[in-house]
């Protein structure tokens, strides 16, 4: 008997005849509480800046004024184009390992935990997020939502080959619980909130 | 290994034990940690109502596991995922070197997989010429020092920033005495990036699996995880069974329970959801068993099975915290550890059950409502039953149980025990009683209880007669 035929059968032999049903959902995600002051608040807490922007214009002044342009910097939003390259989406993901930063824009962001989603379709590659030294992402105010309930229900059966919440910059404790930023990934992370 | 000798938790304990000041630190160091899960929870008005969920989720799992499995290997296959089965370790890392094999490649980089190193893969790894290096930063360190993790979690949890400075030194050529986490972390950041972008093949663990949609969720702080599997050629995921869960929807309710019950934090950095191997890159799905089916079959212990890892029963155990994961000899330590482990195999676990207080902390932290003191005082009296505790302690046992039972030997007993205490406490106070090992032995009193209360009753009922 092949292994999975074997595993799978023990379990049939060995799971409990009662089939409970699942769990109501709906019941959860009520909390109230204000959704851009507690994403913001959220966000500081795990080391990433809030910026609040009007347009596309005020992101590039920021990122003129807080970033070596002389450095590699990429992004998948034409918006940006003065400042960042566009044309990296098909080259080899190792190529990217020079990026200073990536710009990219979310889906949604969810307030309780700051977390950005996104996917295959707005990443431009895979790697993009993690292999920049620092990672700008932006997304609409509107977008924020308040628990990680809304944002499966927005998410529903949305087709992606990867995706992804994004929440702050890569961090690690792992060294006497001391909190370092810049793990492996981006060693900060700028959330545009886009009016 | 399973060739090495294991030494019993509680002497393993007393060795931990012997550096005062380093125990009273760790004690404290997860405590710390404890204490920002507790805020972080408070700060959920629907936290109990969250781990209630949680557990009916996982019960609804548990009873249709065989279903979920089914539909879940054909989603992943109509997404493209290659999935393997394997009935336990030896399969599992046979599976994985195939994979490596097939592509002639001798080198991998792993992400935190503690199924991995239940299954010792790295070890079986190495004997086949396969260079394994763990990117996780706690990994990482203890990888370089040749110890397993001490903590599923916080694998260095049990070193300073002087250890981690000294096995920097020594492997990646670092500042001697330089202590600082930041550069010592920049350190490993510069080492370990170089490894992913050479690396063909990427392993990491997997969270949680969605049996409708077939894709498997990755929670990582270091990005670690995402900057192996991008950049291979070849994405292996590795799974217990258990991981499943039946519909994306409930991904929410366990990413808002996972950080803060480990952290404290609000969700971990990066929660990644592999759905399709990207354009051109080879994804693989093995799904393990390894005594996780018997578990199954085990009604008192099955809820085990719910465990999504997150270390806080862990955090908050006296005896942990006091006893160092490495104390556990298990992949998995601490409280949950202690009941996953017999399942495994008795004879080589049966004291673990037995390094706990019953206190129930960790069941009340647990964010899938395990009741885990239960099963550690279940798992007790399977062990003494079936004959896996110490001769000792059985004949101590059988022999109280004989005096308790009997009212004229318990009498006599405890006289003589009053005389020898009083009259020649050296009979006691030594090294043979274990008892006296961590305690003072207490004042004698001048009689016993029954005494007191045969005498004490007379005259009351005297004084009710007058």
């Amino acid at each position: 008997m092949s292994s999975k035929a074997e595993i799978l059968n023990r379990i049939k032999l060995n799971q409990p005849d009662l089939v409970a049903d699942l769990p109501d959902l709906s019941l959860l995600g009520s909390e109230q509480f204000d959704v851009l002051e507690t994403y913001k608040t959220v966000l500081k807490g795990i080391g990433g800046d809030p910026v609040e922007v009007a347009d596309y214009n005020e992101i590039i002044n920021y990122i003129k004024s807080n970033y070596n342009l002389e450095k590699r910097l990429i992004t998948t939003l034409p918006e940006l184009s003065e400042i960042a390259s566009l044309d990296w989406k098909t080259v080899d993901p190792h190529s990217l390992q020079n990026v200073e930063l990536t710009v990219i824009k979310a889906h949604f962001g969810v307030a309780e935990n700051s977390a950005l989603w996104v996917t295959d379709d707005i990443l431009g590659q895979r790697v993009a997020p993690f292999i920049a030294q620092y990672l700008a992402i932006v997304v609409q105010k509107k977008d924020i939502l308040p628990t990680m309930q809304q944002a499966y229900n927005r998410i529903g059966n949305m087709e992606y080959g990867f995706g992804t919440f994004i929440a702050g910059p890569s961090k690690t404790a792992d060294i006497e619980q001391s909190l370092v930023l810049g793990a492996h990934g981006a060693r900060g992370l700028i959330v545009f909130l886009l009016d | 290994m399973s060739s090495e000798k294991i030494i019993p938790h509680s002497e393993a304990a007393t060795k931990f034990n012997k550096d005062v000041e380093r125990v009273n630190w760790h004690d404290e160091t997860l405590w710390f940690v404890r204490a920002k899960r507790d805020k972080s929870a408070h700060q959920i008005a629907d936290w109990e109502l969250l781990r209630e969920t949680a557990s009916k989720i996982k019960n609804n799992v548990l009873s249709n596991i065989h279903d979920y499995l089914v539909e879940f290997e054909a989603n992943a296959q109509r997404n493209g995922i290659i999935v393997h089965w394997a009935a336990d370790a030896k399969e599992h890392n046979e599976i994985v070197h195939s994979i490596m094999a097939k592509h002639d490649v001798k080198q991998m980089v792993k992400s935190k997989s503690m199924l991995t190193e239940e299954c010792h893969l790295n070890d079986y790894l190495a004997e086949k010429g396969i260079e394994v290096i763990d990117s996780d930063l706690g990994e990482y360190i203890v990888q370089l020092r040749k110890e397993p993790p001490s903590h599923i979690v916080l694998p260095a949890i049990h070193l300073k920033k002087e250890d981690v400075s000294e096995t920097f030194h020594e492997h990646l050529g670092t500042e001697k005495g330089n202590f600082n986490p930041q550069y010592l972390t920049e350190s490993a950041r510069h080492s370990l990036r170089n490894t992913f972008l050479t690396r063909k093949v990427a392993l990491t663990g997997v969270n949680f699996a969605v049996a409708e949609t077939g894709e498997f969720v990755v929670c990582t702080n270091e990005g670690n995880a995402d900057m192996g599997a991008h950049l291979a050629d070849v994405h292996i995921a590795c799974m217990g069974f258990e991981k499943l869960v039946p519909k994306r929807e409930h991904l929410g309710v366990f990413l808002r329970l996972l950080a803060r019950s480990a952290t404290g934090q609000p969700i971990t950095t990066f929660s990644s959801h592999f759905k399709k191997p990207r354009d051109g890159q080879e994804m693989h799905i093995v799904i393990v068993d390894n005594g996780r089916s018997k578990q199954l079959g085990r009604e008192d212990f099955r809820n085990s099975l719910k465990c999504i890892r997150c270390g806080a029963c862990m955090n908050t155990c006296p005896v942990y915290r006091r006893s160092g994961g490495h104390s556990y000899h298990n992949a998995v330590a601490g409280p949950i550890g202690s009941i996953l482990a017999p399942n495994l195999d008795m004879s080589k676990n049966a004291d673990l059950p037995f390094a706990s207080t019953l206190c129930g902390s960790c069941t009340n932290v647990c964010p899938v409502k395990i009741d885990i003191h239960d099963q550690l005082y279940k798992w007790r009296q399977v062990l003494v039953k079936d004959g896996y505790t110490p001769t000792a302690k059985t004949v101590a046992m059988k022999t109280m149980a004989k005096v308790l039972a009997n009212p004229t030997i318990f009498n006599i007993a405890g006289k003589s025990g009053r005389f020898v205490m009083k009259n020649i406490p050296g009979m006691v106070n030594n090294k043979m009683n274990k008892w006296y090992d961590q305690r003072e032995m207490p004042d004698v009193p001048e009689e016993s209880f029954r005494e007191w209360y045969k005498k004490n009753s007379r005259e009351s009922k005297s004084k009710d007669n007058e």
